[in-house]
């Protein structure tokens, strides 16, 4: 029993900065645009958020580190894939590689150092229930932040005139340009707010889940949020079950080493992306009717005027 | 600057004008695409915009509604100059837009259409009900919850009208409202543009139909390269006189031969069904035809009813399973490749000419080379022969009148008339014996369109067996022999050109008789 409570606590850690950087991709993607930078601004983010945490002491200024490292990163790529109108694959790509470069600049300093992690929420009484008292009650905030975050894309998306706009957006830009939305605006602004979701996403990871940073922590994170889109068919709701799904996914092949199940450590590890390959095809096979993706996802706009 | 005589504004004693533009230019670079365009329209009055493509009309629209900015001159409105920050502000002052190229998003409900073109705060609810209010009043019936994709052409046309409407437009521009539709849905658009010209609004009409415009319009203003040529009444004009002004010179009429001989069967088509490739795609459903040689069999139907999913299985870009299902000059070939089709003598035009019929940064002696490769001397022990290239090149500009600025530039260079008479010139100058051709004068002025049509026509009297397919249907009246319908995915009997009248086609185009075979016409014999 305690062993469960212990898998479902730590499944839960894990798959907080799966869904972050997810909710902002989403709402990237939603607008139209391909930012394939996602594990850049996380590993940037990760650095960031704690040096800012370590020089001031304080948890919540070394998240504010993160998401405003992402958003800068995510700025560059705003830059030149609306600005000059660059292709979107390669500046994402770009952005992942300067990102990991950056990053081991940043965090070549703080390499060694301990911080004190996020604290866990405690409830006087309900914390201490048994079994759900510390899954529901006893997690830190950055949980309940990243659960909060995507109930309010999913309001934001469906029931505002704003998301329906942004929506309009990623589905067709030269109808939305030519009903007189600034296209371009519009997705500046989802491309910095998936920078500030990776950002904060990233600095989850030395903030909360380890209290050091090493070069390469986020180690491939960013690409399963990039998935975990796909996987969800750009739907909030999916999102928040992919993201657990692939947080369960990672803890139980730990678990499973560690019992000693006869499966050499490389492939468990491999589990991960494996089942991403396959919910891919599954997902492609199953489609009918309806496009699933944003129509124009990853094209680059340039208005006439 | 000469002014031209007015032959008959539109009821000199009604109010004054609502919109005005006066000497309106708009210069991209060196190109004036509006050169000092004056254009007046009143209200209660079905102003149509007429001219070949490139003239300047959708700049012109476009300007009017505020989507782009002009270089100089000025616009009216009421009698008021006003400067437009953007269409929000043109549909605030009561401009209403319907794009020729629909401005919906596929994957939004009707409904979320709707709302996106209308500004304010109104909720989804209100606008869902007052949308069902406004399509019944005009006869224009709408389900709000659908997804765009899952609705027709016309159905989606009524969107971008109804959401023009909700904005209880003083002023309706239509861009090329028509094109897409079947004769009998341009019937029912007609009745709506009527009723709201009586309810004292004015419409902008952009159309090249003159015979649309005769009988619709009220006033014609004509645009020609970027200029204004005239401003008639359409209705004291003849569609002849019409096109001189739109085009500058006479055209020259396309001359069928006067007895064509058909000999034996090049093209058969056996019981074709095709699953879609593509989401959105159709279903290719028991298509059979025969085509003889010397024969041009057009096939008329709404665009997107499977006349790209038939292109792909003819030319071989998609293979099908049974090899008798397409079988050119007695040759099985239904699994077996475009170059193996060359090779058998086929040729294939598709409807893009810039990414599918041609690749557009590269040059034309290269353009040459990617479809001339298998069946014609241009390429000598894996090595290509330079010189042939750039003597077809030669040899198409020639015999089709290609205008371009160098001797081999590349193909995004040329205009789309000259690109076009490019790309079916290359085909027909392999004398092929089967020709495939997608929409051969789509977007070409009517110049160029007279030339393509010739040369079709000369290649069947030739002896090979032409497939042309056309949302023209005075095109295809003009060249075909025979006439058959694509309708989701069908194709009908074809019928002989006599018996094509315009409403049994548009009937068809409907998916009207579809189950109920035409009796048998000893067609084609």
């Amino acid at each position: 029993m305690v062993l469960v409570e212990a898998i479902i606590l730590s499944v839960l850690a894990a798959s907080t900065p799966l869904l972050l950087a997810a909710t902002g991709e989403l709402v990237t993607e939603r607008a139209g645009v391909l930012n394939l930078g996602v594990e850049g601004m996380m590993i940037v983010g990760a650095a960031c958020g704690f040096a800012g945490a370590w020089m001031s002491g304080s948890i919540v200024v070394g998240a504010l580190c993160g998401i405003v490292a992402g958003m800068l990163m995510s700025l560059i790529f705003a830059f030149m894939t609306l600005g000059l109108a660059v292709n979107q694959v390669a500046t994402g790509l770009a952005l992942t590689i300067l990102g990991i470069g950056l990053s081991g600049l940043i965090g070549a300093r703080f390499v060694g150092e301990r911080i004190t992690t996020a604290p866990k929420l405690s409830v006087p009484g309900l914390s201490d229930i048994p079994l759900v008292g510390r899954i529901l009650f006893g997690e830190d905030a950055f949980v309940y932040l990243s659960l909060a975050l995507i109930i309010a894309v999913w309001w934001f998306l469906y029931r505002t005139r704003a998301g329906l706009v942004l929506r309009a957006c990623g589905d067709n830009h030269v109808s939305a340009h030519a009903l007189g939305y600034p296209v371009l605006r519009i997705r500046l602004l989802a491309v910095l707010f998936g920078g500030g979701c990776a950002g904060l996403a990233g600095a989850y990871l030395p903030l909360a889940y380890t209290p050091f940073f090493i070069p390469g922590m986020t180690a491939g994170r960013g690409w399963i949020a990039l998935a975990l889109v796909v996987f969800a068919s750009w739907r909030p709701g999916r999102l928040v079950i992919g993201a657990y799904l692939f947080g369960a996914v990672t803890i139980l092949q730990l678990h499973a080493q560690g019992a000693g199940v006869g499966i050499p450590s490389q492939v468990m590890s491999a589990l991960p992306y494996l089942a991403t390959v396959i919910v891919l095809v599954l997902l492609s096979r199953a489609r009918t009717g309806g496009s699933t993706a944003p129509a124009a996802l990853g094209t680059v706009f340039v208005p006439d005027r | 600057m000469t002014p031209m005589p007015d032959p008959a504004p539109a009821d000199p004693n009604t109010t004054h004008p609502l919109l005005q533009t006066i000497g309106l230019t708009k210069r991209y670079g060196d190109f004036l695409a509006n050169d000092k365009i004056d254009l007046e329209v009143v209200p209660r009055e079905i102003h149509a915009l007429l001219g070949e493509n490139g003239a300047g009309k959708s700049t012109l629209v476009k300007t009017i509604y505020g989507l782009v900015q002009p270089s100089a001159g000025e616009l009216r409105w009421q009698g008021a100059p006003i400067r437009l920050s953007g269409p929000a502000e043109a549909r605030s002052l009561g401009i209403g837009m319907v794009f020729q190229h629909f401005s919906l998003f596929d994957n939004l409900t009707v409904a979320e259409n709707v709302a996106l073109g209308l500004d304010g705060k109104e909720p989804l609810k209100a606008i869902t009900a007052r949308l069902a209010d406004v399509a019944r009043d005009y006869g224009l019936p709408l389900d709000p919850k659908r997804e765009v994709w899952q609705l027709s052409v016309g159905e989606r046309q009524r969107i971008e009208i109804v959401r023009a409407l909700m904005q209880n437009p003083k002023f309706l521009i239509l861009d090329e409202p028509t094109a897409v539709l079947t004769p009998q849905e341009a019937d029912q658009l007609f009745v709506v543009l009527e009723r709201l010209k009586a309810e004292g609004r004015a419409i902008l009409y952009i159309s090249h139909k003159l015979d649309e415009v005769k009988r619709l319009c009220d006033t014609a203003t004509i645009l020609r390269g970027g200029k204004k040529v005239a401003t008639c009444n359409p209705k004291r004009e003849t569609a002849a006189s019409l096109a001189r002004m739109m085009v500058g010179t006479e055209i020259k009429e396309v001359m069928p031969p006067a007895e064509r001989r058909t000999t034996v069967p090049r093209l058969v088509v056996n019981d074709l069904t095709l699953a879609p490739a593509e989401l959105h795609g159709v279903r290719l459903q028991n298509i059979s035809f025969e085509l003889k040689g010397g024969e041009i069999l057009g096939i008329a139907g709404v665009a997107g009813n499977g006349q790209d999913e038939l292109f792909a299985a003819l030319s071989g870009e998609r293979l099908v399973k049974e090899p008798g299902t397409i079988i050119l000059d007695g040759l099985a070939c239904g699994n077996r490749s475009i170059t193996e089709r060359r090779k058998m003598g086929a040729a294939f035009v598709p409807e893009e000419r810039l990414g599918h019929g041609t690749a557009p940064r590269m040059r034309l002696s290269e353009n040459a080379l990617l479809t001339g490769h298998a069946a014609s001397a241009m390429v000598r022990h894996g090595f290509i022969d330079a010189a042939a290239t750039l003597r077809t090149v030669d040899l198409t500009t020639e015999t089709f009148d290609v205008r371009k600025a160098k001797r081999d530039p590349e193909a995004a260079s040329l205009s789309g008339g000259n690109l076009q008479k490019f790309v079916v010139g290359r085909e027909i100058l392999r004398k092929p014996a089967v020709l495939v051709v997608n929409q051969p004068t789509w977007g070409v002025d009517a110049g160029a369109a007279a030339i393509i049509r010739q040369a079709l026509i000369d290649l069947a009297s030739a002896g090979a067996a032409v497939l042309v397919t056309s949302q023209d249907l005075d095109e295809l009246v003009e060249i075909s022999d025979r006439i058959a319908v694509m309708f989701h995915g069908h194709l009908s009997e074809p019928l002989p050109r006599a018996e094509a009248t315009r409403e049994r086609l548009g009937l068809l185009m409907g998916g009207a008789n579809l189950d109920r075979k035409e009796a048998p016409h000893a067609a084609g014999a």
